[in-house]
């Protein structure tokens, strides 16, 4: 094709190709394995144990009835987020979406601390009414964040984080 | 009686088209001018007929006839009447009806601007349209059904999503990315046509390059319009998250650019011809699947509707003009012989090889990285997405190495080129290189890759703008002609070479805004009382009062923001919630103040009149508006390409083509 002659060359063109190939598909697999972003229920964040230390995690439930800590512009905002049956401890920095409240239902993205600590990068509220009834034992997920406001753009962390003070 | 009428046109459509289908192709087997005349017919059918159902269903919108199901859905007495009109696309089923009416424009002045010409691939062509015409017909009268009768109809109804009817772009971003989307059908036809009748001449280049030019320049624009509408309305201060949406607009837009490029390699050197074809057939297949990724609800998302039968039935289309492209390749591929042989070297040639292998690497870490989760929930049933970073970090070095390439590539002879001449062709673009790599440095700029991309992008300005003039300073040395009319006569002449690097230049000036505004941002998240002041960058915010707004449909509570930045007052923004009717929940609508330089983005997270709080997000994001300019630059480059082409008369390009200054040994 490109002016190879001999077959000989063609082989060494073909294998050069998959070697190439075969790098780029390692490099992306590896990459998307490294950027997982998991959407779990307290239950399945609480099974996942050490795994979930450090990963990328969206985590799907019910703010817990009387567990939002009172706060100020200043201090952290910490709730608990249950599916019924589990309970996660969640710390989340900045300022609450409008509908934030006890018993609504809410995705938070971050990751879990050694400290057994829910490290919230974005809070977001769902917009479901059915699923803020208290009996639900079983969280759907899926339609938890389908009704979520906002989830649709993900800002990198590093990016909502940067500045030019680097 | 409205549901009635819309129904029957459908049929009539579905019925033209499928009819147009079978004799166009039989008429590409066997051909007759009796056969080719009613293919013609048709067509143009079609295309008729789906309009009208268009504007059945905007009679039934602006009239309110919620007996009408897809009104009934979307439909509400108490929007503006600009809300109605573009209900049409702002749902499920409407979409695919306004998808019909695009195919079918297009099917139709495709198929009357080639009407006397190219006999040997126009029925096939004609043939593949329809039958894609067919399909989506089938999809309108089966599993969509927009004009299902409401047996007792509502007095109201909901009217349609707040965050659609929150912005003006809302207007404007779904017809051009239709636009877009739809005619990758056009160039998949001819490419299709060119294998079935088993060659692909020098004559054809033309309609191929130009049906493929069109959709591209609008899946430009749609691409960015979607990115600014984000901008504007979602209120999370970022144009572009790798949303598995924006990459399914992406995706065929790389192979689309990928294609226009080995296209001018088949016109000049008679090579790629089956890799350019494969190419346009994959990007008519992302199309597709894109569709299927944002109306059949497997991703959630602002696009997303309700799930029905239509994804799997999209599915079902996917797969079988997957099935019908391998195996009309697989059958035909060895017809389309080469009429030349690549050089090897470093040359022109080998960066447009370059480019085009980047340009599918892109393509298939994106698309990698957007199916992937899909993958992983059918089979396992976890769910789960592919996070930001991994995109970035891909997009970073193939952007790199593509805007590196766009100015290498043109530098270049055609051909083989001696050291001398490479030297000669690559030196003088590094002082462009510097000066804005240096310009950057002083302004601020420590990131080590966003002073590469500085870098290449300064190289590669300077060879597209020297290119962009080589022209005009040839004619003026050779025939002795003034600027303004050498100018003139090298447009003439030379219209496409120019548009193209019109495109480059655009192109150049987004790749330098992404990454110097996505690695300069500062960001805030402040929550303040009446009265209180915060500090961003040089932007000091002070937050005057809660002021409550009533509209008919919309009750918007809007935060004062009086700005000043460094001592000079520059008046008050209006970060915004609005309550909708028709929902329960709030949208933010973020206030932007555009510059130049930067952007000053507020955004409101919450608000309340009576206690007279608010949080914000801010955000101060330098060079974004360069984006939507340059991609008006873009836009523009490709029309200037296109307009020759317009007029059949023209002179056929490949003659005019200016010879570069460092001419290669051939």
């Amino acid at each position: 094709m490109i002016g190879l002659k001999r077959g000989r060359t063609k082989w060494f063109a073909l294998a050069a190709l998959l070697v190439a190939g075969g790098a780029f598909l390692g490099i992306t697999v590896s990459g998307i394995g490294d950027n997982l972003v998991y959407y779990w229920g307290p239950k399945e964040l609480r099974a996942a144990g050490n795994k979930a230390v450090g990963a990328t995690v969206r985590l799907g439930g019910q703010v817990a009835p009387g567990s939002v800590k009172p706060f100020d512009s200043v201090s952290n905002l910490e709730f608990d987020v249950t599916d019924g049956t589990a309970l996660v401890h969640v710390v989340s920095k900045g300022v609450p979406p409008q509908l934030f409240r006890d018993r609504i239902g809410v995705v938070v993205e971050g990751t879990m601390t050694a400290g057994g600590v829910f490290e919230s990068r974005r809070l977001m509220v769902s917009h479901d009414n059915k699923y803020r009834a208290p009996a639900d034992k079983n969280v759907d997920i899926k339609t938890l964040m389908q009704t979520t406001e906002g989830l649709d753009p993900a800002p990198a962390p590093q990016v909502a984080k940067s500045s030019n003070s680097r | 009686m409205v549901p009635t009428l819309g129904r029957t046109l459908i049929l009539l459509a579905l019925l033209a088209a499928s009819t147009g289908a079978v004799v166009a192709l039989t008429t590409g087997a066997r051909p007759s001018s009796l056969g080719w005349t009613w293919s013609r017919r048709l067509a143009y059918a079609f295309g008729a007929l789906m309009l009208l159902a268009n504007l059945t269903m905007e009679y039934a919108l602006l009239s309110h006839d919620f007996s009408v199901s897809y009104v009934a859905h979307v439909g509400s007495r108490s929007v503006p009447t600009w809300v109605s009109i573009v209900s049409l696309w702002s749902s499920l089923e409407g979409s695919i009806l306004f998808w019909g009416m695009v195919l079918g424009a297009y099917v139709a002045i495709a198929t009357y601007r080639n009407r006397g010409e190219h006999p040997e691939y126009m029925p096939w062509a004609v043939g593949i349209w329809l039958a894609c015409g067919a399909f989506f017909s089938f999809l309108l009268a089966g599993p969509a059904q927009p004009f299902a009768t409401v047996p007792s109809p509502p007095m109201d109804g909901p009217g349609p999503n707040a965050l659609l009817q929150n912005h003006y772009l809302m207007v404007i971003h779904p017809p051009f990315l239709y636009a877009g989307y739809v005619g990758m059908t056009i160039p998949f036809g001819f490419a299709c046509a060119a294998l079935l009748a088993g060659r692909l001449g020098h004559d054809f280049l033309r309609p191929l390059r130009n049906s493929l030019l069109v959709p591209w320049i609008f899946l430009t624009i749609a691409i960015v319009l979607g990115g600014w509408w984000a901008y504007e309305v979602l209120g999370w201060g970022g144009y572009w998250a790798w949303d598995p949406v924006e990459n399914a607009s992406f995706l065929p837009w790389l192979t689309a650019t990928a294609a226009l490029h080995s296209a001018l390699l088949v016109e000049r050197k008679g090579v790629l011809k089956g890799w350019t074809v494969t190419l346009i057939a994959g990007t008519f297949l992302l199309t597709i699947l894109g569709t299927f990724m944002t109306r059949s609800g497997v991703f959630n998302s602002v696009h997303s509707f309700t799930q029905s039968a239509i994804g799997p039935t999209i599915l079902a289309f996917l797969a079988a003009a997957l099935l019908f492209s391998v195996a009309l390749f697989a059958l035909r591929i060895d017809a389309l012989e080469s009429d030349g042989a690549l050089e090897t070297g470093v040359s022109r040639d080998a960066a447009f090889l370059l480019q085009n292998l980047l340009f599918v690497l892109f393509t298939f870490t994106v698309l990698l990285g957007t199916v992937f989760p899909l993958v992983m929930e059918a089979m396992s049933g976890k769910q789960m997405s592919v996070g930001r970073p991994y995109f970035d970090q891909m997009a970073l070095p193939v952007g790199l190495a593509l805007l590196f390439v766009m100015g290498v590539g043109p530098a270049l002879p055609w051909g083989r080129a001696t050291r001398e001449q490479v030297r000669r062709a690559l030196l003088p673009p590094l002082a462009g290189a510097c000066v804005l790599a240096l310009v950057g440095f002083l302004l601020g700029v420590r990131n080590r890759w966003t002073l590469a991309a500085l870098l290449f992008g300064g190289f590669t300005a300077q060879v597209t703008l020297s290119e962009m003039l080589l022209p005009v300073r040839q004619r003026m040395r050779t025939h002795g002609e003034g600027l303004v009319e050498a100018f003139r006569n090298a447009q003439r002449r030379g219209r496409r070479r120019f548009g193209a690097y019109v495109v480059h230049a655009g192109a150049v000036i987004v790749i330098v805004a992404i990454a110097v505004s996505s690695t300069m941002a500062t960001s805030k998240e402040i929550q303040l009382k009446e009265g209180e002041t915060a500090t961003i960058g040089d932007y000091s915010l002070t937050f005057v009062k809660a002021e409550v707004v009533a509209e008919p449909h919309r009750e918007s509570t809007r935060a004062r923001m009086e700005i000043v930045k460094g001592g000079r007052s520059l008046g008050a923004l209006f970060p915004a919630m609005n309550q909708y009717d028709s929902q329960r929940e709030p949208v933010g609508t973020p206030a932007v103040r555009t510059s130049l330089t930067e952007d000053l983005y507020l955004s409101v997270h919450n608000i309340d009149a009576r206690s007279g709080t608010v949080g914000l997000l801010a955000l101060v994001n330098p060079m974004v508006a360069w984006i939507w300019v340059a991609t008006a630059i873009m836009a523009l480059g490709g029309l200037v390409a296109l307009l020759p082409a317009m007029r059949p008369s023209a002179i056929p390009a490949p003659a005019t083509e200016p010879t570069p200054l460092v001419e290669g040994a051939h």
